[in-house]
């Protein structure tokens, strides 16, 4: 290989690499200057649902419990106003073969590389799709590359980390464990380049389809169990993924009135490549460090075309603190029986603030669990985040500082949601898309394109291209 | 084995255990299970998006994989991957642990279960709160 391997060389190079390692041809799907066929890339693309749960049966993902969280509702109702306080439920993805919801996401990416003719698959992943890439490529018998942001420049990492690339190294994967920045994707890049292997993107239409089977399952099995569609279901948000892939489950289940819900974690004020920030969040994802960049601008991604696109699915965007998802892990097990990851329980925090407003007719689900186990731990996650001189206290959840603070709340009635504007997310979005274009002209096509893409109308986004200029 | 743990419930990557064979302890063998240690970026020739604090410290690599010849803690060696694949570094560790765990029970959270049973008005002396 005589092409140079400078980072300015190789991100140079990015687009012909990611090609090949993708097999995707997003240019035909371009309809105008920032305009493309979001429908057609998931349909030409992607598997349809059917297809999916062939793929994932053949594999063991999916099919999880459904499971009803008595103790809690009650909890929820004796803090609630009379008449109120949905029934909650919980959808146990921590029964897939590697332990979350990811395996879903994973299992289709890693048969279409198999199907393809890859000798292997590369995820850049600090979180748990680095164990569901290597689970599932294990059990398809191909080789499995993990590149994971993990330490700081001290060399410290934090146990949740730690815990994830030991889970990788357990399904056979190779984990290439760098420091903090994101030149991560120039050494990702380069080792596409090295290997001619697949790259298992978090972004990609296979990955997205393989969370319609999740959304599917809520939507079904919710109806099965209650009689009724869910009312509301409390998605984590980070990438975009986990929302638009359940939300496009649900309406393929028929589940057209279902409110959908993002949920991250508030690391507001933290640096997410920041050498000394690094240390100081006890959420490696999930947070709004990824959910806030995502919604505005999902094509930052490492695929052209971002298959994930909350903005058009949430109807609603919410965030708690670390505090209040350590306390609910807590409840969780102590209350119902459930020993679970706390990333993964980030949903339930706001499920349980949610459900207050609610009818107690109503039905509320959070539609993921995740495994826990050594450094994946409230004890292990906050007795680092002391050791990184945070402050852990009972108290008010609402004094909690990100990288400063941590407080677990004295009373359940003290976990609330903070609401995030959805038409300022709009907005911001509308503004990063007028940048990626640079100046050319908009056509129809492309108004229209971002009308859907925000989930909002024509008027809204001429309205704010006109308030954009004039700020300029 | 030694095992190196800084007291923090982080890893210190570059702490080192030594499994297996006795004796010196900065020596590896061929065939060894280890962890090496690469910069690929140094300060200055970090992306220009990364803030300040990052740009001043290099991006590091560390990767584990069985050593291909003797060599003492420090040396540049070259490891041959679970992948079959060689990549080269400098040795950081021999057989290095996992030293993750789930720490000590957290004070805060010792007595949540206990509240919120009592609020429930189930356990901890009969009558809650809220019955």
């Amino acid at each position: 290989m005589i092409a140079g391997t400078s980072y300015a060389e190789v991100m140079a190079r990015r687009q012909d690499i990611m090609k090949s390692a993708v097999g995707i041809d997003y240019e035909k799907f371009r309809t105008g200057a920032i305009a493309f066929d979001y429908e057609a890339m998931m349909d030409e693309v992607g598997y349809t649902l059917e297809e999916v749960h062939a793929i994932q049966e053949e594999t063991n993902v999916g099919h999880t419990p459904l499971v009803e969280l008595r103790n809690i509702t009650e909890l929820v109702r004796r803090i609630s106003d009379p008449g109120k306080g949905a029934r909650i439920f919980v959808k146990d993805e921590s029964a897939n073969p590697s332990g979350s919801f990811k395996d879903r996401r994973a299992s289709v990416s890693v048969y279409y590389a198999k199907a393809k003719g890859y000798p292997g698959v590369i995820a850049a992943t600090s979180g748990n799709y680095g164990a569901a890439v290597a689970s599932q490529a294990a059990k398809r018998g191909l080789q499995c590359i993990i590149v994971q942001e993990t330490y700081d420049s001290r060399g410290l990492g934090q146990p949740e980390i730690i815990e994830k690339g030991r889970a990788c190294e357990a399904y056979g994967a190779e984990v290439h464990q760098l420091t903090v920045g994101p030149e991560l994707f120039y050494v990702f890049l380069r080792l596409l380049e090295e290997t001619g292997f697949f790259n298992a993107s978090l972004y990609t239409p296979f990955s997205v389809t393989g969370i319609e089977t999740l959304g599917y399952e809520v939507g079904a099995e919710t109806l099965r169990a209650t009689g009724r569609y869910p009312d509301a279901v409390i998605v984590t948000h980070a990438g975009g993924g986990n929302v638009t892939g359940t939300a496009r489950g649900l309406r393929k289940a028929g589940s057209r009135h279902t409110e959908v819900i993002a949920a991250s974690v508030d690391l507001s004020g933290l640096h997410m490549a920041s050498d000394t920030d690094f240390n100081k969040k006890s959420f490696t994802t999930g947070h709004t460090g990824f959910g806030i960049p995502f919604a505005t601008w999902p094509d930052r991604a490492d695929v052209p075309r971002n298959a994930a696109r909350p903005l058009r699915y949430m109807d609603r965007y919410v965030t708690v603190t670390q505090g209040e998802v350590f306390y609910v892990t807590e409840m969780l097990a102590k209350l119902e029986g459930m020993e679970r990851g706390p990333a993964g329980n980030t949903s339930l925090v706001a499920a349980i603030a949610i459900a207050r407003e609610m009818d107690r007719d109503e039905v509320v689900v959070v539609q993921e669990t995740e495994y826990t186990g050594a450094g994946k731990h409230p004890y292990a996650q906050l007795s680092f985040a002391r050791e990184m001189g945070v402050e852990v206290r009972r108290g008010d959840p609402g004094d909690n500082v990100p990288g400063k603070r941590i407080v677990i709340p004295d009373h359940p009635s003290q976990i609330r949601v903070k609401e995030l504007s959805l038409p300022e997310i709009r907005k911001s979005y509308i503004r990063n898309a007028l940048a990626h274009a640079g100046g050319q002209a908009l056509s129809e096509e492309d108004i229209r394109f971002l009308a859907k893409d925000t989930n909002s109308s024509v008027g809204f986004v001429e309205t704010t291209i006109r308030e954009l200029a004039q700020v300029v | 084995m030694a095992r190196v743990h800084d007291g923090r419930e982080g890893w210190v990557a570059s702490v080192q255990g030594r499994a297996g064979r006795a004796g010196d302890s900065t020596r590896a063998y061929a065939g060894d299970y280890v962890q090496i240690h690469s910069v690929i970026l140094r300060p200055g020739e970090r992306a220009p998006q990364v803030p300040e604090d990052t740009q001043k410290v290099p991006l590091e690599l560390r990767i584990k994989g069985f050593l291909d010849h003797d060599a003492c803690l420090g040396d540049e060696v070259t490891i041959t991957t679970v992948l079959g694949r060689k990549v080269a570094g400098r040795l950081v560790a021999v057989n290095p642990a996992y030293p993750h765990d789930f720490g000590r029970p957290v004070p805060e959270l010792l007595h949540v279960g206990e509240e919120l049973w009592r609020f429930l008005g189930v356990r901890g002396g009969g009558k809650g709160e809220a019955s």
